[in-house]
């Protein structure tokens, strides 16, 4: 092995040295446009939300406050656990959904690449498309009892849950299908020879073989479903909302990233510096459930 | 022999039963896509009592809704579309161009400097766009990036991770031996890049590009807060600004320009269906 990658870097020297020299034509427009539309606002905005500013030059250094205001913010906790209901009952129906229609789908039945497309189809159209098409059939219906996917949270809540599933099963069950694809032939023959079950072949040797896929899609279910905005900001933009007696309003069906979009764009330039401060606890508990999920779930998977 | 004809029937049965199933669970998918269409040939007033019902009698209201919808909010909804249109294509190239460029580099270069570039690749593609979007605007309009011919700037550097990522994990396993034959004969590092390594990565190239054309075309809030409203629109912030308008909603119209709107989306996606599937299983295997 080590032998190999000295060969390898001493020959690649013919490649590496001059490609050296041309360091400005290929990594000069991809660094340039990385440090505007990356870099520079991620660093700006972490800096900024230890500040108070009404626009990026204004900002005035106040240390952790910022922070300490986010989380005493009602709104801003609800929004949160609001958000984690959300994203664990979203998770847990999309995996158990996508994989049931992979599982079926790759049993050799007649259709199954139509089927495949059909079920995909929704992830193509864009979120606030998704929102409208869907608030319009929640409302057709609840207009036959009076009321509206706006006037009650708990509508406002598996609206969006039908919404998610709808648009996200396909993708998840692309992949759920290209692992079941992979798992060795001879596994399940020589499970077959033996007598197994159908159930305890599913369980004993297909779950395991495919627990990579399954690592995957929670993984990427979760984080969109804490990400989500779009199909929030369409179905129901937060409503209904609900007074406080002290005046305030928590709006009972917004979701985290609505939530910092609001408090930047929706109450004044005084709580800008808030919002920032809640953007990055936001993106700490985004990149953290990305880690914690993939330590988590690697350990189970088989050992090849 | 007799018994394992009865399994041989019964496994037959069962396909049989599942494929009835999914048939039916087919329809019911597609179903929303459909009601849009009836309902865009439908009376404003009619779409929200009689959603589910074919526009019958007083309820059809022809091709009025698509007329109507046309300059639906002071905004011609052509404009729009041309808008997202060269956006998502204009975009979608320069992404694929430049960070297949950089991919090359960091993966053949192995110094500490591409490592880290590769490193902070990686980790824009976990941060949120909540996390960047103030300061990512106000940087946009300083440098007066917010028109659609300039956002492209923007989404290469927002959207370069997942790119790069792909990119570099495609270069890795391409033998240099190609590369070696083509500087041994005299070939630059520009010319074999571009006679040599770029056709090798044309299925990657493939892939980023449908996720990038699905990520651009439909994207709303990055464009919403990045381009000038009062001059440029694209088809989510139109659909969007419709609905989010107050006063009386024309549902009519709104749902026959939602139905102009997907059917681009669905022409391509049964154009190049194949692609699109692989690419975005490629593209989720990376997380």
């Amino acid at each position: 092995m080590k032998k190999k990658d000295t060969s390898a870097s001493v020959s690649s020297v013919l490649i590496r040295r001059p490609i050296k020299h041309w360091f400005p034509l290929f990594m000069g427009p991809m660094l340039i446009a990385f440090c505007i539309g990356f870099l520079y606002p991620f660093f700006k905005g972490f800096y900024l939300s230890f500040c108070q500013f009404r626009t990026t030059s204004d900002a005035k250094f106040i240390g952790l406050g910022n922070y300490l205001k986010a989380l005493q913010d009602p709104t801003f906790v609800h929004a949160f656990w609001y958000t984690a209901l959300f994203a664990v009952v979203s998770l847990v129906l999309i995996n158990v959904l996508a994989f049931a229609v992979a599982y079926c789908l790759t049993q050799g039945i007649k259709g199954s690449n139509i089927f495949r497309t059909v079920f995909f189809m929704p992830n193509l159209i864009g979120g606030i498309v998704l929102g409208y098409i869907w608030s319009m059939i929640f409302d057709g219906i609840l207009m036959k009892y009076n009321t509206s996917i706006l006037l009650n949270s708990t509508y406002g809540f598996w609206g969006l849950i039908i919404l998610i599933a709808w648009q996200q099963i396909g993708y998840m069950m692309i992949i759920y299908v290209a692992g079941l694809q992979a798992v060795p032939t001879d596994m399940l023959e020589a499970a077959m020879i033996d007598g197994a079950s159908r159930r305890q072949t599913l369980w004993k040797i297909t779950i395991p073989n495919v627990m990579p896929s399954i690592t995957i899609c929670t993984f990427l279910s979760l984080s969109n479903g804490f990400k989500l905005f779009d199909q929030n900001l369409a179905l129901t933009g937060g409503q209904p909302f609900l007074f406080q007696a002290d005046g305030s309003q928590v709006r009972t069906t917004e979701m985290l990233a609505l939530n910092i979009y609001n408090t930047f764009y929706g109450q004044g330039a005084n709580s800008r510096g808030i919002a920032q401060a809640k953007a990055v606890l936001f993106f700490v508990l985004v990149a953290a459930i990305g880690l914690i999920q993939l330590l988590s779930t690697r350990k189970k998977e088989v050992q090849q | 022999m007799i018994d394992q004809k009865k399994k041989l029937s019964a496994e037959a049965a069962r396909k049989l039963v599942l494929t009835i199933i999914f048939s039916i669970i087919s329809v019911i998918y597609v179903y929303p896509v459909i009601l849009v269409a009836i309902n865009s040939f439908k009376v404003n007033t009619f779409v929200k009592t009689d959603t589910f019902a074919f526009p019958h009698g007083e309820s059809f209201a022809g091709f009025a809704n698509f007329v109507k919808g046309m300059t639906f909010g002071n905004y011609p909804f052509y404009k729009s579309v041309l808008y997202s249109f060269v956006i998502t294509v204009l975009s979608s190239a320069l992404i694929i161009l430049c960070t297949s460029m950089a991919a090359w580099y960091i993966a053949r270069v192995n110094s500490f400097f591409s490592k880290i570039i590769y490193f902070l690749c990686v980790f824009s593609m976990v941060v949120p766009f909540q996390m960047v979007m103030f300061t990512l605007s106000k940087t946009a309009d300083t440098l007066k990036l917010n028109t659609p011919w300039t956002i492209p700037v923007i989404y290469l550097g927002f959207g370069a991770g997942l790119a790069v990522f792909m990119f570099v994990g495609f270069v890795k396993s391409v033998p240099l031996a190609m590369e070696e034959a083509a500087a041994i004969d005299g070939c630059g590092p520009v010319k074999t890049f571009f006679s040599i390594v770029f056709p090798v990565l044309k299925p990657t190239m493939i892939s980023v590009g449908i996720l990038e054309i699905m990520w651009v075309w439909n994207d709303y809030l990055l464009p919403y807060l990045v381009l000038d409203r009062t001059k440029y629109m694209t088809i989510p912030i139109h659909i969007q600004y419709l609905k989010g308008s107050y006063g009386t909603v024309d549902l009519g119209a709104t749902m026959a320009l939602i139905f102009l709107s997907i059917i681009p989306v669905i022409a391509f996606y049964l154009l190049c269906q194949k692609h699109i599937i692989k690419g975005v299983a490629a593209g989720a295997v990376k997380g």
